[in-house]
């Protein structure tokens, strides 16, 4: 489960801190007390962005700093593909071996597949990427927006 | 291995729990320390639910016949061994319910729908304590809500006690209900019971105990505690989820109202209004836990052949060793007392920065079962501002090797993490 990219990730997050954004959420994980803060910053469909502050285990924190690394940079509609292949591999419990075409996608987040085993702690790894879903749906105004800031 | 003062046969002990014997990833043994969560259970107690499915089961206090009977005996049977337990002065006090919660749950909405002098109004005011359980803060608040109660709450000094110094202004004429736990399940303190009573009683306040972290571990005397309800839980002390205990002295609990309605709580009924059977059983509306109730009788059974003294002496010689060995661990913060003394065997502490899920994880992958999280009493957390802590707690079948399994677990989440 604690992949050395993992603990990597954790000692040494990526773009860690609260910066300039067009939407801010936090959410929390109430079973374990994990929180995040996390901003968007979109320039038209792609995403200039993601900037979060948090505490919680290595694993969430872990996960917000890959996020980080994914994301910003890439256009909306293809960070969502692989917010939704992250969702996949996390909710498999464990019965999905990444393949190449996923790990092509996932690059990094790969690492969180051994998480998947262990259903206490999928919704440390998830936080982040839930937080980024429904930013991202405020910052765009999305009609199907998902609001569930706490 | 490491003798203390105090401590229990565990090796005979240990031969009396199954699960003890298990083995955990890829044959690391259990050293399970999570106790003050749930405990594990003798085979006495499973042989005791299991005869009773096998021999006698029944619904209890309505059929003629023989399993009727049986079954009825043996679940009023339970019934004498709790009281007995809690040296109440009458079997009718002791009401079973499903868990403590339930237990807390009841009195809060006794007191809601009750008449005067107990009515908890808009006009008075509810006392409990910054180091409960939710389930001895939420039924409060929702009884406050829905009442307009006040609810007032004593703070918590740093070093993880009751701060009673403001008690003549948190507990007031206006005071209907002054409810606090004996035992905390997070911070291991024993609280001054006796302190609280009497100025609860000065000002003419109910007091109810929540006694979940002491019933197992200590001998319990509601005439000593001279609390008005005590409630307290089953599967913490050998016995099975499902059942819990709610005592309350008696001519309370004939004068306030039922909760839940249903069978056995009544004595007529008809389509306009029923009338209701007197205590115990105004207060166990519909079939009971029975063969919880049964298994409940058991665990007692099975801990007063031990002796509740002894199993007292036992955690209060490993609570000794446990905080001394721990606050050796660098960067480990105990949160409560960090002495042995007015305190029971549950120890929270954190791990410098790391989460204690992350302690909590790499000490299971070494066969160590502790609890990670805020444990139900999340304002303890913001109390001492910290997201949550990793606790160990102990019982009558833990051992001094146990607690230097945990140290040298410690060790390894910090070599993991550092």
């Amino acid at each position: 489960m604690y992949q050395e990219v993992i603990l990597d990730h954790y000692k040494n997050p990526h773009g860690r801190g609260l910066r300039d954004g067009d939407a801010e959420v936090h959410h929390v994980n109430p079973t374990c007390g994990d929180e995040i803060t996390l901003r968007v910053k979109y320039d038209g469909t792609k995403i200039a962005d993601v900037s979060y502050e948090g505490q919680g285990c290595s694993i969430s924190q872990a996960s917000a700093s890959v996020l980080n690394e994914l994301l910003v940079g890439k256009d909306v509609t293809e960070a969502q593909r692989i917010q939704e292949t992250f969702l996949e591999l996390m909710q498999s419990r464990g019965r999905i071996e990444p393949d190449d075409a996923m790990e092509e996608i996932l690059e990094d987040a790969v690492v969180f597949a051994g998480v998947s085993k262990y259903p206490a702690r999928v919704k440390c790894a998830l936080l982040s990427w839930m937080a980024w879903k429904d930013a991202t749906a405020q910052a765009l105004g999305g009609a199907e927006a998902e609001r569930k800031t706490a | 291995m490491t003798q203390l003062p105090g401590l229990l046969d565990t090796e005979a002990i240990r031969k009396d729990f199954p699960v003890l014997d298990r083995l955990v990833h890829d044959g690391r043994k259990l050293v399970y320390l999570d106790n003050a969560a749930t405990s594990q259970k003798p085979r006495q107690v499973l042989d005791a639910l299991s005869e009773y499915y096998e021999r006698y089961n029944a619904n209890v206090h309505r059929g003629v016949h023989v399993l009727a009977e049986e079954a009825t005996a043996l679940y009023e049977g339970a019934r004498d061994k709790v009281a007995q337990f809690v040296n109440a002065p009458s079997r009718d006090e002791v009401i079973f319910t499903k868990n403590a919660s339930e237990s807390l749950n009841l009195v809060a909405n006794m007191l809601g729908w009750a008449e005067e002098p107990y009515r908890v109004d808009h006009e008075t005011e509810i006392v409990i304590t910054e180091m409960e359980h939710h389930s001895n803060i939420v039924p409060w608040q929702l009884l406050a809500q829905r009442t307009g109660a006040k609810l007032k709450w004593f703070g918590l000094t740093d070093d993880g006690r009751l701060d009673l110094s403001n008690i003549d202004e948190v507990i007031t004429e206006k005071t209907k209900i002054v409810s606090f736990v004996l035992v905390s399940n997070i911070l291991g303190t024993v609280n001054p019971v006796e302190a609280i009573v009497r100025r609860a009683q000065e000002v003419g306040a109910l007091v109810c105990i929540d006694a979940s972290q002491a019933a197992p571990h200590m001998p319990l005397d509601v005439q000593a505690l001279q609390a008005d309800f005590v409630a307290f839980t089953g599967h913490k002390m050998c016995g099975p989820t499902g059942i819990g205990v709610l005592w309350g002295r008696q001519e309370l609990l004939e004068d306030l109202p039922p909760f839940l309605g249903g069978g056995e709580m009544i004595e007529t009924v008809s389509m306009h209004s029923s009338t209701y059977a007197p205590a115990p059983h105004k207060f166990e509306a519909g079939t009971p836990p029975i063969a919880q109730a049964v298994g409940l009788g058991a665990a007692i059974d099975y801990l007063q052949s031990i002796g509740m003294e002894k199993i007292l002496a036992h955690e209060h010689a490993l609570t000794e060793y446990a905080v001394q060995r721990l606050q050796k661990v660098p960067d480990l913060r105990i949160i409560g007392p960090t002495t042995a003394e007015d305190r029971g065997a549950a120890i929270s502490f954190t791990l410098g920065d790391i989460h204690p899920h992350d302690v909590g994880q790499v000490l299971d992958e070494q066969g160590i079962a502790v609890r990670v999280g805020h444990h139900c009493a999340r304002p303890v957390c913001l109390r001492y501002g910290i997201p949550a802590t990793t606790r160990a707690s102990f019982y009558l079948y833990s051992t001094p090797a146990e607690i230097d399994a945990l140290v040298e677990g410690l060790e390894h989440v910090r070599n993991f993490f550092g």
